[in-house]
Order: C-alpha cells, then structure tokens, then sequence
C-alpha cells in the first residue's frame, strides 16, 4: 500500500492524465482566443482602412433597389400578434391537456379528448382570433423606399414558400419513385432506377441551369402565350393563374371547410372504431363527401359570394393580375424536388426493404390487400427507418435553396448579397446568413425528432 | 478548428507579397515589365484575340503606359470585386478596367483617377420588335440587371422618380444577365452604354436590339493609379493626354515619325520631344511620346479600332468627340 | 405394367423469355397498363434525344456547315476540349496538367498491380505526388517553370483540383473534430460540436460567400489571399464537419473492448488512437467517406457562384465564344456526362468497397 502511494508520488504532474487534459484544454482556449483576437483587431484595422462601420444600425437603411417577387409580409401588430398569441398558447395548453390525460387516464376515450383539445386549442380558437381581428391585420409589400431589414424578411418568405413545397413535393415524387423501384415490373424498377442514379449523379447548380436556361426558356414569349380560356396562361415570363379575391363572404367559407374537414376527421375515427368493435368499418365516403358540400353551400347561400377571381391580363410588357409563378421560382423548385426525390426514393426503398419479410407474409396471410399491406403494415414500420435520413435531405433543402441566386430567384441569400454589395456589411451580412439557416436547421430537425419520436416503437 | 483558421493564416503569410513602395516607375523600370489590370473578359474593352494576345481599349491604354516607360505590360485578370484591392496592395500598378470616378473611390480608398477616356453612362437596351424609342415608354417592363453595382440602384431611382413600374430579375454575372434577356426572359438589359454595346455584340441577333438615347447615370471611366506616387499619375495622366491631342492635331501611328521630322507646329514639337524637355522632366526619354503613338495610334484611332460604328460594338463617339467638334475630350496644353 | 409417362415440358407461358415477359411485365392487367406507360415514356424521352444527339447531329469543326444540321454540334466540343479540360489556363503550357495527369494516372495503374500494392515506396509516391501536380500545374519555385497563376486555372482541372484539395485538407482535421467531439475534455469537445454543427447548419454557398468576402477582412491589412485559395478553404472547412460526422459513426463502431485492450495494454492516448482506434473505425468509413468525396465533386460546381470558372461555368464561357453561339445544349450535355461518369463510377466504386468489407 504504502509502495503504491509511493510510487504514484513518484508520477510527475504533467504525466498526469487528467491535469494533462486540463492543460491542453487550457492551451488551446487559449489559442482559440488569441485567434479570435487577431481576427477581431484586424477585421477592426480593415474595416477602417475600407471605411466601413460596423454594427447592426444600417439595416435601418432605405434598401434604394427592386426585388422581383414580393409576397406580403403580415405586420407584426394587432391581430395579427394575438392570432400569434392564441397560437402559442393553444400549443402549450394543448400539450398540457394530452400529457394530464395520459397520466391519469390510458383507454381510448382519453386519446379522443386530447385529439378534440388539440383540434379546438391549435385549430379553431386561433382561427377564430384571426377571424374576429381579420379587420387589424395588415400586410405590406416590399417597395424600393422599405428598410434592408423588409427586404431581408422578402428574401426570407421566397425560401421559405421555395422550401416548404420542395419538401413537400419531393417526397412525394419520391415515394413513388422508391415503389417503381420495388415494383414487380421491371421496365418501371428499371426505369425508376435510372432516374435516381441519374439525378443523385449530377450537381444541384447543373440541373437548376439545366431547369431554367433550357427546359424554361422553350416555353413562347409573351405575346405567344399558352392560353387556355384566360385561365392559364403560360410563357416564357411566367405562368398565370387567376387569383382568388376575398369577398364578404370569404371567412364564413372558410371557417366550413375547416368544420367540415374536422368532421371528416371524426367520421373516419368512428369507422374505425366500428370497425374495431364490430368487424364492420362505419360509412367514409358518402358522409365526408356531404358534409364537404354541405357546409360551405350553406355558408354561401347565407353570407353571400366567398370569392371572385381576378384574371392576368396583358397589359404592356406582361400579364398582370392574378396567381404568377416566375420562371425562377419554377425553375428552383422543381429543380430542388427532383434532385431531393432521387435521394428521398433512396430512403424510403432501403425503408422499406428493411421491413423483414416476415411482416409482409404475414400481413399477406391474414388476407389484407396488397394495398393494405403496403399502407397499414409496412410504411409504419419503414416509418421509423426512414425519418431520420430524410432529415437531412429536407435540411439539404432548405440549404440548397440558397443556390437560387444563380439563377435569380430573390431568396434571402441573393438578396442578402445585394444589400452586401450595396451596404459592404460582410461580416453583419454572413452572420444574419448563418444565424437564419442554423435556425431553419434547428426547427426543422426538432419539428422531425418530435415526429421521430412520436413514432417510435412503444417497447414494452 | 483551430487548425483550418491556422491553416488559412499560414497559408495566407506564404503567399503575402512584401511589396516596399518606391517609385512605382523605378519599380517598372528594374522589373522590366509593366503589371496592368484589365477585364478577364469584356468585348471591346479587354478580351483574348484567336492567337491569345489581349486587346480592347483599356489594354491600349495599358499599352501605351508600357510604350512609355519602354517596358512589356503583363496582363492581370480581375473581377470588379477584386480591382480595387488589387491596386491598392500593389498587385498591379495601373488599373485599367472601365472604372467609374467617385468622389468615395477618389477620396477614400488610397486611389487616384487619372484622366477620364471614356464618359460613359448607364442606358437601357430593348429589341427593336418593341418598337420603343424612349425610356419613358417602358412603364411595366421586365428588366434584367447583374446586382452588386450601381446599376440596380440607378434603375430603382429612375423608375421612381418618373413615377413608372419595372419588375426586375437580378443575376450574379454579366453572362447570366446576357443569357436571360437574350432568350426573352426580359424586356430590358440594363447597364453602362459600353457595356452594353459589349453584350449585344455577344447576342445571337444583336442587329435586333437597340439601346435608348436616355443615359440614366454619369459613368466616367478612367484608368487608376494608387495615390501618393505622383510621377507616376503624371506619367499615365499625360500619355493618355498625349493621345487625345495627337488625334486633335491629326497625328497617327502611321505618320508620327514623319510629323516629328517635318513639323513646324512649335506645339507639336513639344509634345513629340523633338525639343524642349517636357518628357524628360516626367522621367521618361525623348522618345517616349512617338512611341507611344506608332504603339497605340492617337485617342480616334484607339476608340474606332475597339467600340466604333465598324467593331461589332457599333458605337458612337458621342461625348467622346473631341472638344472642338462637340465633344468633352479636352487635352491640356503641352507646354 | 407401368406406362411410361413422358416428361412434359413447362407450359410456355411460365419459363422462358415469354414467362418472363408474364411475369415481369404484363401480370396482373394494370402491371401491363404500366409497362405500356414506362415504354412510352422512355421513348418519348428518348427519341427526340437521339434525334438530336446522334442522327440530326454532326461533328464538323466548321460552325457554318454545322448550322445547316437540326442536331447537335459535336464539333464544337471537339474545338473547345481543351478549353473544357483547362479553361483559359495558356495554349503553350497545356502539356503541363497533360504531364500532371499522366503522373497520376500512371500512379494508379501502379497502385492496381497486386505486386506494388502496400509497398513503401508507392505511399511515398502518392504521398509526394500532390506536391508534384502543384508545381508542374503552377510552376515557379524552384521548378525553372513559368508561373502560370490561380486566375489561369479552370474547367475540369480546376473542378478535380478543388475536391482532391478539399479532400487532402479535410481528411486530417475531420478526424481530429471527430476525436475531439468524443474525447471526454469539455472544451474541446464543446468547440468540435459547435464547429460540427454550425457548419453543417448553414448552405455552402454562405460559408463560400465567407470565405471570399469575410476571410480577408479577418486577415491582416496588407494580406492578400488569392480566389482559388479562398475557395478551398472554404470548400475544405465546410466538408471537414460532413466527414467529421462520418468518422465519428466509424469511432462509435467500434466495441468497447477494443479501447479498454489498448487501456490494459498500457497504451498512452495517442498510441491508442493511431495504432488501435483509427485503423479500424477509418475502415468502416471508407465506403461512406468515398459518397463524401461524390458530394464535394458535385458540389465544388458552387465555385461558379463566387467567380471560379470550374467545368460548369466553362460551359457558360465557351458559349459567349462568337464562332460557337449558343451551343449551350451541347455544353451541358457535355458537362452533365463529365459529372455523371466522375460520379456514378466513384458511387458504383463505393458499393463495391461496402460489399467487399461486408464479407470480411
């Protein structure tokens, strides 16, 4: 005992793992430092030397420049703070409400209360906010004369429309990618097959170019265009569609489709309960269609016409009016969804082929339909394989849709750039770039671990 | 990590060039050649020829600096991000690539303009199929415009302040901006006159565009000197002076030997070297100036071989006449 | 007695090409009605691409008579190929990527005869050879050749210059943000983490946009870092945290009891990692450290964006070229076939990587 003590005396302090793990920790903090710190007097020196300011104050700036696409921004002001508001706490209450009831409560019932919270806390109380306050809510367009930060936030609402509907379509095309693939049919799997290598292969930029300088630019000019009936316009500047215009009776509209799409949700429950307590699934189809009808024509009939449409109409150089998809924004999303859905169909394949066997037989041998299996025993079970690959790729859209200022669709990339070559703010610039893309990434991975979660194998 | 920021320092200290700040002309002189930055590619103004030599305007300009000091010029590629640093840390020592005089860049950045060689201004090129013949008719229009210079802001303001709407589609690159409006995608190409000219040459059909009489900026571009050295500004400011008056008084490559020999004009034997001491008190030999000339030709000859109405730029002098035909090219007086 | 019964053959329509047309093709009804689908849309895609790539097309280097062809110019690749492979990089020194090329090449043709594989001299070959290329594609130094700048560089060569770099870059600091993210030191550790994750959190093109605009700013006053440079350490920062991550999966691979056998050996930490630990977990690795490699090459196109002339953008630049206007259909196809060969053969190369170390 007394030779280990001594021995262990005898071991000089820097062999020491963990004071040696101290001090290397120290020497690099230190040089991490020391780093940031020349980085910082320099950045300082060039800075002064370019006549540059530094801080946050120029975004107050008049922009003084045009950007192509503008969607409306809501102002962050009245009812538009409490639609907010109701929100955020029907979010929590609902929460709330669904952990309460499962600690205190586990049979079915339970679930269809905290469903029916959910549906009145997120869904229909804040409607109803946004209804009563819809007089408040106002919306402004970027105009030449607006501040950096409204071009900012235009840039930010292009990728986001851009990234919301690239994942959204992407998957889809690449779900049925991934069944041609797996498909008996080997002219489809093979065809499928080549599609995906053929997309995963090539570089994102290439196909975007591809998109907008070649496929696009096929479509005729302007006083050319593809006109169906005033309805759809297409050429080579856009296409249009026309737009819905809310009239008195808008809201009403609305709100019945939303009761009756809840209703729906509720006839499918009770189908499915039927069919668990009596062998025999309730009606679907036939309700849901009535009640789909049924609501709105009777919020017509009392409140009036919901809706009129505008229609483009050429006028000078362009069509004006109406819903107007620009060859950029075209460009950029189909070029995202198809390079993505090589990738998605990847996934959802190693998915499902992950599936073992077994499950499928067995699904077969109680006599399911080849669809069912696929629906009500495979894809849940690939579910699990395919969410957290697919990740990524959403994020890779989020990402990639920064490649749009090659081709010049506004997103907060380009636009950003513009306001650095017009303001020289680089480093103010790049780090509202990287601040804003780390929190897409952020929500959006947490928005799938939730799912992740909620999907997860319940072991017991 | 600590090692890639490491790495980049390292990097960067390997390829930092000390450069000491003597005389810009000695420098010149001992190195042997010239170090001019020109456009990577820009029709007219700086471009590779079938054999790989550079031509264009400001690599006349370039040229005849070189003539001067009786040095080669070697030639630096740059894009308009790069120009200004590259001068201001001694990569080159003159800058010729259409840059337009500021007050900011004169001021601010440790610059000097020398002498404006081309004035030029913004404008607005449509197809001819429109049938537009002034910017006020363009109320609507779509127009194509590489972000990152003035340019977006002129436009902005122009439209503004004549109450008119334009949608604009903003590229990252001069080619992409090209491409978009030459395959239709807009109504309008907006940049400098000259530029545009240089774009059109470029196009599929450029006899089938026009660019409107209405200039919506002041652009006058000339080559750039780092301030400090005076002699050497005074040096690039009065060869390019010394092109401008041979044009004014009729002198060419072709004949400058024979003007120096036969002239009585006391003037333009002055500024030919023959006598007097003007070139030598720049620091330059007698001889500089018909050097300069049978190298590049006078101001006339330099414009019509590049831009003029027989290069596939198709432009006009304009204000680039001479002073005493109506133009703003005005050479002082070699005394 | 016992009748002989003969042997029947198979029906028809369960074996054979036509059993497996049935089967593959036309059973059940809506799997014919898809077959019918799938072929339509092949040819539909198909023909008019042959059409105009193989028999409307024409390989003459005169642009004029090419004209009078509907198809492609094939002789405008044929004109523009070394302007493809090098960009503007100048006309008297192209046999130098030509010899840097052929050092390579040759290397691995080396490297794939059994005999020389694993000896020292090959490593030391392939270790010297990027040193090599650098000098004879750059020049000066003590080389006597002429110095053929960074502005000069483009095309394929650039393109395959960029994600070799990146990757040579990469590789090493990847492994120390991989360490250090599951070392148990909470400085280092924090700062691999933020590194991993930050960068993998933001688009390529911010991090390129960076490293143009906001590096030099960082750097000190009279410093100048050259484009391509900047591109690289750009492209290298952002690729270390992919490959990082992929390396880290390779560490947590690895079971428990190989680390405690290094412990009970006595090993030291570094002894550990280099002799232990990194030989097997970079084996794992391997295959998805090559589809990285893929995604640098697709992505270096990115250059582009911040001013490089890279094989994409050469496809811009030879377009601008007055004698070939607007064959931009032939440049691209010729690009997309450059990418997607580079690509496809590294990605089949990886799958072969995986089976092989699957078996093992």
């Amino acid at each position: 005992m007394s030779q280990h003590a001594h021995e262990k005396a005898r071991v000089p302090f820097w062999r020491n793992p963990q004071i040696r793990a101290w001090i290397y920790q120290f020497i690099m903090l230190g040089g991490l430092l020391w780093v940031a710190f020349t980085m910082y007097q320099n950045t300082l020196a060039n800075l002064e030397k370019r006549g540059i300011g530094s801080g946050f104050g120029f975004l107050q700036n008049e922009a003084g420049f045009n950007i192509g696409e503008t969607p409306p921004l809501p102002v962050l002001q009245g009812g538009f703070l409490w639609f907010i508001a109701a929100l955020i706490v029907g979010l929590f209450a609902s929460r709330a409400i669904a952990v309460w009831l499962k600690k205190n409560d586990t049979t079915i019932t339970a679930s269809n209360k905290s469903v029916f919270a959910v549906i009145t806390l997120v869904g229909i109380i804040p409607v109803l906010v946004l209804f009563l306050g819809s007089d408040s809510i106002s919306f402004i367009r970027y105009t030449e004369s607006s501040s950096y930060v409204t071009a900012l936030l235009t840039g930010f609402a292009n990728t986001i429309k851009v990234t919301i509907l690239g994942c959204i379509f992407s998957t889809i095309l690449g779900l049925f990618v991934a069944l041609g693939r797996l498909s008996p049919n080997w002219l489809i799997s093979k065809l499928c097959s080549w599609y995906v290598e053929l997309n995963r292969n090539l570089p994102v930029l290439l196909q975007l170019f591809f998109w907008y300088f070649i496929v696009l630019q096929q479509l005729p000019s302007v006083r050319k265009s593809i006109d169906i009936g005033g309805w759809l316009i297409l050429n080579k500047r856009g296409l249009y569609l026309p737009a819905p215009v809310a009239q008195s009776g808008a809201w009403p509209f609305c709100l019945a489709i939303g009761a009756a799409l809840i209703g729906i949700y509720f006839i499918y429950r009770r189908s499915i309960r039927l069919l668990n307590e009596r062998g025999t699934p309730g009606k679907i189809v036939l309700p849901s269609i009535a009640l789909l009808v049924a609501l709105p024509t009777l919020a017509w009939l009392t409140t009036g016409t919901p809706f009129t449409f505008e229609y483009p109409v050429l006028k000078g150089f362009n069509y004006r009016g109406g819903i107007d998809l620009t060859p950029e924004f075209t460009a950029l999303l189909v070029g995202l969804t198809v390079y993505v859905s090589a990738f998605n169909a990847e996934i959802i394949r190693s998915g499902i082929q992950a599936v073992s066997n077994g499950q499928r037989e067995a699904a077969r041998a109680l006599a399911l339909k080849e669809r069912h299996v696929m629906r009500l025993v495979i894809l849940p079970q690939a579910m699990r394989i395919i969410v957290p690959p697919m990740t990524s790729e959403y994020l890779a859209i989020a990402k990639n849709s920064s490649l749009a200022v090659a081709i010049g669709y506004p997103d907060f990339v380009s636009v950003g750039g513009t306001i650095l070559n017009q303001s020289g703010q680089a480093v103010e610039i790049v780090g509202i770039w990287m601040g804003v893309y780390l929190s897409i990434s952020l929500l959006i991975s947490l928005g799938m671990n939730w799912y992740n979660a909620k999907i997860k194998l319940v072991e017991r | 990590m600590r090692t890639t920021r490491t790495l980049a320092l390292v990097l960067a200290f390997v390829l930092t060039a000390s450069c000491a700040f003597a005389s810009t002309l000695q420098d010149v002189t001992k190195r042997g050649y010239l170090k001019c930055g020109t456009h990577i590619e820009n029709p007219g103004f700086s471009a590779l020829d079938s054999s790989g030599k550079r031509i264009g305007f400001d690599v006349d300009f370039c040229r005849a600096v070189g003539a001067a000091t009786n040095v080669d010029v070697k030639y630096t590629p740059l894009t308009s991000k790069e120009r200004l640093p590259a001068l201001q840390s001694g990569e080159i020592d003159l800058l010729s690539r259409t840059t337009t005089q500021t007050m900011s860049r004169d001021t601010n950045l440790g610059l000097d303009f020398t002498v404006v060689t081309l004035y030029d201004g913004q404008g607005l090129m449509v197809r001819k199929e429109l049938g537009i013949t002034k910017a006020s008719e363009l109320d609507g229009a779509t127009i194509c415009l590489q972000t990152g210079s003035t340019t977006e802001l002129n436009v902005a303001d122009y439209f503004r302040k004549h109450n008119m709407k334009f949608t604009p589609v903003v590229f990252d690159k001069q080619p992409d901006v090209r491409k978009a409006y030459d395959t239709g995608r807009c109504d309008v190409h907006t940049t400098d006159v000259s530029g545009l000219a240089a774009q059109r040459s470029l196009m599929e059909k450029p006899e089938e565009h026009i660019i409107l009489p209405e200039l919506i900026s002041k652009e006058p571009l000339a080559p750039v000197v780092r301030h400090g050295d005076n002699q050497w500004g005074d040096i690039v400011r009065w060869t390019i002076w010394l092109t401008m008056a041979a044009e004014e008084k009729g002198i060419t490559a072709e004949n400058v030997e024979k003007v120096s020999k036969e002239t009585k004009d006391p003037e333009v034997q002055r500024m030919l070297g023959v006598t007097g001491t003007l070139w030598q008190n720049l620091g330059l030999d007698k001889d500089a100036p018909v050097r300069i000339i049978k190298t590049v030709g006078n101001y006339g000859d330099i414009f019509e071989r590049n831009l003029g109405i027989n290069t596939p730029l198709r432009l006009e002098r304009g204000y680039n006449k001479q002073w005493n035909e109506g133009g703003l090219i005005y050479a002082p007086p070699f005394r | 007695m016992t009748e002989q019964i003969i042997d029947r053959r198979p029906p028809v329509t369960k074996t054979g090409v036509l059993g497996w047309i049935r089967s593959n093709l036309l059973f059940p009804w809506y799997n014919a009605l898809l077959t019918i689908f799938a072929g339509w849309a092949i040819f539909s895609a198909i023909k008019p691409f042959v059409q105009w790539a193989i028999i409307n097309a024409t390989i003459t280097l005169d642009p004029t008579v090419a004209k009078e062809y509907s198809g492609a110019a094939w002789g405008f690749i044929r004109d523009m190929w070394p302007v493809f492979m090098v960009g503007i990089y100048p006309e008297e020194h192209r046999w130098r990527p030509a010899v840097a090329l052929l050092i390579v090449l040759s290397l691995v043709m080396l490297t794939l005869v059994r005999k020389f594989r694993g000896t020292k001299w090959l490593y030391t070959l392939w270790g010297l050879s990027p040193i090599a290329v650098f000098l004879i594609i750059h020049g000066g130094f003590f080389t006597g050749l002429e110095v053929v700048d960074t502005h000069y560089w483009g095309g394929l060569m650039l393109t395959l210059i960029l994600a070799s770099v990146a990757m040579l870059f990469a590789f090493p600091i990847s492994v120390l943000l991989a360490l250090g993210r599951s070392s148990d030191m909470p400085v280092i550790k924090s700062f691999c983490v933020a590194y991993i994750e930050l960068v993998r959190g933001v688009p390529l093109i911010t991090i390129l946009f960076m490293a143009s605009v906001v590096l030099p700013l960082f750097l000190p006053t009279d410093m100048e870092l050259d484009k391509v440079l900047r591109a690289m350490v750009g492209i290298t920062m952002f690729f270390s945290a992919y490959l990082a991550e992929n390396i880290r999966g390779g560490l947590q691979g690895l079971g428990k009891e190989q680390y405690e056998a290094a412990d009970a050996i006595g090993m030291g930490y570094w002894q550990k990692t280099l002799l232990i630990v990194l030989p097997q977990a970079l084996r794992i690795v391997i295959p998805p450290m090559v589809n990285n490699f893929i995604g640098i090459l697709k992505d270096t196109s990115l250059v582009g964006i911040v001013g490089l002339v890279d094989l994409l953008q050469i496809a811009f630049a030879t377009t601008s070229n007055p004698k070939w206007f607007g064959r931009l259909e032939e440049a691209y196809v010729f690009v997309a076939l450059w990418y997607w060969i580079l690509c496809y053969s590294l990605s089949r190369y990886s799958q072969h990587l995986e089976k092989k170390y699957a078996s093992k």
